[in-house]
């Protein structure tokens, strides 16, 4: 089987985001970038599924600036990468080229994180699903892979659901499709093999966007807190009730 | 003109964000001299539900294709009956699966989690959340036609009531693809993203034993239970509850956050409720300086009191 996993470089957690002074970008001085938290859940999954004789690709649609992030993908135990080489500009670009390296890769299943953290879009799996005319399933919390046929589990509001998925597919996954304690964490090993490893570079085969960043701008900061004495809960009360009108 | 909207329901019932998202359809329907139809899969709820937050026309889709949910057969669906430029979703889990197979198949621009009605329409372009809530992005759609996605609790349910009608299709969808083999459904809570006051509780109450307090206080308030990251880790609670950047993004307009620390990624899922209380043993928590009511002190001792000075106040 082939498993195709959506990585995307995203600013690390703890990023304080900035946007440039003419507030047309994201100002990317001193962030850290790592791999988007739900992708590495989805890639963890592909890495444990490889026992079988499954190769593991990784892909990521970005500029040279994301080779760190890839190469942490490939010692994480994926078999190789493809790099499409351009800048991210909307989810159905992005989209476009994955789909384009799944189709003509025949990849059985193409793994993704229900979001990235950056633009939150949420859009590129069924993009990617639809442009494959493949079926979807998102916010997954399970999978299995049993020969064409994969069983996945999804979040559903107050619940969840199993379902059987024809292959091939498209698999959007968050926190559960591993537990958090069995994400794989590179050892020096896989540092060492992830150098040559083959990373292949290709060049974007579209350049439509469909949607644009036309301008960007911080949250407003909260006015001061309020502090209420512990011993007089029945202030923080009245200030629910009376002032913020809430309870 | 009409403008489509995917009115969401869970076995049958329409859910808060179907009138959330219908709501917003009327608003741009005011402004552009359009009418609002809300489409919907197979409903047991009257229709009379959806006209009064605005919708002129109903589409009820009764299909047993579609009887199981399938996000490309949902978007099959949506595609043949939405011949509109404008169509709004609910940014629910279920939504925002099928509203991008949905803009593939008709080549829209898709702008998702958006906040407000848009500030332009030629060309469309909407503020919408980005960066996990520590920023927001003016999208502008390059496409003819635009699908958008509606963040939960961002515009709000407003009454606006139309006088509507009823269409009842049968498509006859093929489903194959994909087949539900069970169904797990917790009853009786209520939902985590669709709550309007939501008690949160981190690692500060020390241990799972103490979160029968936290639900008393929640059942007090009407409200949903929520959890940090570690919380849910350590599995005190289900993985559903935990709220932040790789949780659940929500914003109820009051959130009550015991024994969490306010570190960066918690913030990013909860930063956009409208009133946020705190309540810390560590007057240094930096969650206080993203809070509107600060108590320092111990929770333990602190919650069930509040319950009750709540309790005395709902009489
Ligand atoms: C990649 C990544 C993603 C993450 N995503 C998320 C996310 O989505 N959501 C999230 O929540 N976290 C997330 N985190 C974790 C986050 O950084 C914090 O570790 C977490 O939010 C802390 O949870 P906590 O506040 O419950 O626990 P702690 O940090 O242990 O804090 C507990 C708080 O309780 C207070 N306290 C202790 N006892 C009492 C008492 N008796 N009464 C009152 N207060 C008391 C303490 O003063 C402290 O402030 C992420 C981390 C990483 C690295």
């Amino acid at each position: 089987m082939k498993i195709l996993v959506c990585i995307s470089s995203v600013p690390d957690t703890t990023s304080k985001i900035n946007f440039t002074a003419d507030k047309s970008a994201f100002d990317k001085n001193g962030i850290q970038w790592v791999i988007n938290p739900w992708d590495e859940f989805a890639l963890s999954k592909a890495v444990k599924l490889q026992a079988d004789g499954t190769t593991v690709t990784v892909i990521n649609v970005g500029d040279a600036t994301t080779e760190p992030v890839i190469r942490k993908a490939l010692a994480i135990g994926a078999n190789d990468a493809i790099r499409i080489n351009t800048e991210p500009k909307d989810s159905f670009s992005v989209a476009k080229e994955i789909a384009n390296v799944a189709q003509s890769g025949a990849y059985d299943l193409v793994l993704c994180g229900r979001e990235s953290i950056d633009y939150n879009g949420g859009a590129v799996p069924g993009m990617v699903a639809q442009l494959l005319n493949q079926p979807f399933v998102n916010a997954c919390v399970g999978l299995d892979v049993n020969g064409s046929e994969a069983t996945a589990i999804r979040e559903i509001e107050g619940g969840k659901e199993t379902i059987s998925v024809k292959l091939p597919a498209v698999i959007a996954g968050q926190k559960g499709l591993v537990e958090e304690k069995d994400l794989i964490i590179p050892n020096m090993r896989g540092i060492m093999s992830a150098r040559s490893k083959p990373l292949t570079v290709n060049e974007p085969v579209n350049t439509e966007v469909k949607v644009d960043a036309v301008s960007y701008d911080s949250v407003p900061a909260r006015a001061a807190v309020k502090m209420v004495s512990p011993d007089n809960l029945d202030e923080l009360v009245r200030l629910l009730h009376e002032e913020a009108k809430v309870i | 003109m009409a403008i489509f909207v995917y009115a969401e329901n869970i076995n049958g019932i329409y859910k808060k964000a179907a009138f959330e998202a219908v709501s917003y359809a009327k608003a741009i329907a005011e402004k552009n001299g359009e009418t609002v139809t809300a489409v919907s899969v197979n409903p047991t709820d009257s229709s009379d539900l959806l006209y009064k937050y605005g919708a002129d026309k109903v589409i009820n889709i009764k299909d047993d294709g579609l009887k199981n949910f399938s996000a490309k057969a949902y978007a099959q669906a949506m595609n043949e009956v939405s011949d509109g430029n404008i169509i709004v979703f609910p940014h629910t889990t279920d939504a925002s699966s099928v509203a991008p197979m949905l803009a593939i198949m008709k080549n829209f621009s898709l702008i998702t989690n958006v906040l407000e009605i848009p500030e332009s329409f030629a060309p469309f372009q909407v503020k919408r959340r980005a960066f996990s809530g520590k920023g927001m992005m003016h999208a502008k759609a390059e496409a003819a036609g635009v699908i958008v996605t509606v963040s939960q609790n961002a515009y709000g349910v407003k009454e606006n009531v139309a006088s509507g009608s009823e269409e009842v299709k049968d498509l006859a969808v093929a489903n194959e693809d994909t087949k539900v083999i069970s169904h797990e459904q917790s009853s009786g809570r209520l939902d985590l993203k669709e709550a309007e006051i939501v008690v949160s509780a981190g690692r500060g109450m020390k241990g799972p034993e103490n979160w029968g307090m936290i639900e008393d206080l929640a059942n007090t308030l009407g409200a949903a239970t929520a959890c940090s990251k570690p919380v849910s880790d350590i599995g005190w609670r289900p993985h559903s509850e935990h709220v932040g950047q790789t949780g659940k993004a929500i914003s109820p307009n009051l959130y009550v956050a015991v024994g969490i620390s306010g570190a960066i990624q918690h913030l990013a899922g909860v930063n956009s409720s409208k009133t946020i209380v705190v309540i810390n043993n560590d007057p240094e928590a930096p969650f206080f300086k993203s809070a509107d009511y600060g108590v320092v002190g111990d929770a333990l001792k602190i919650i069930p009191e509040l319950t009750e000075k709540i309790k005395a106040l709902k009489g």
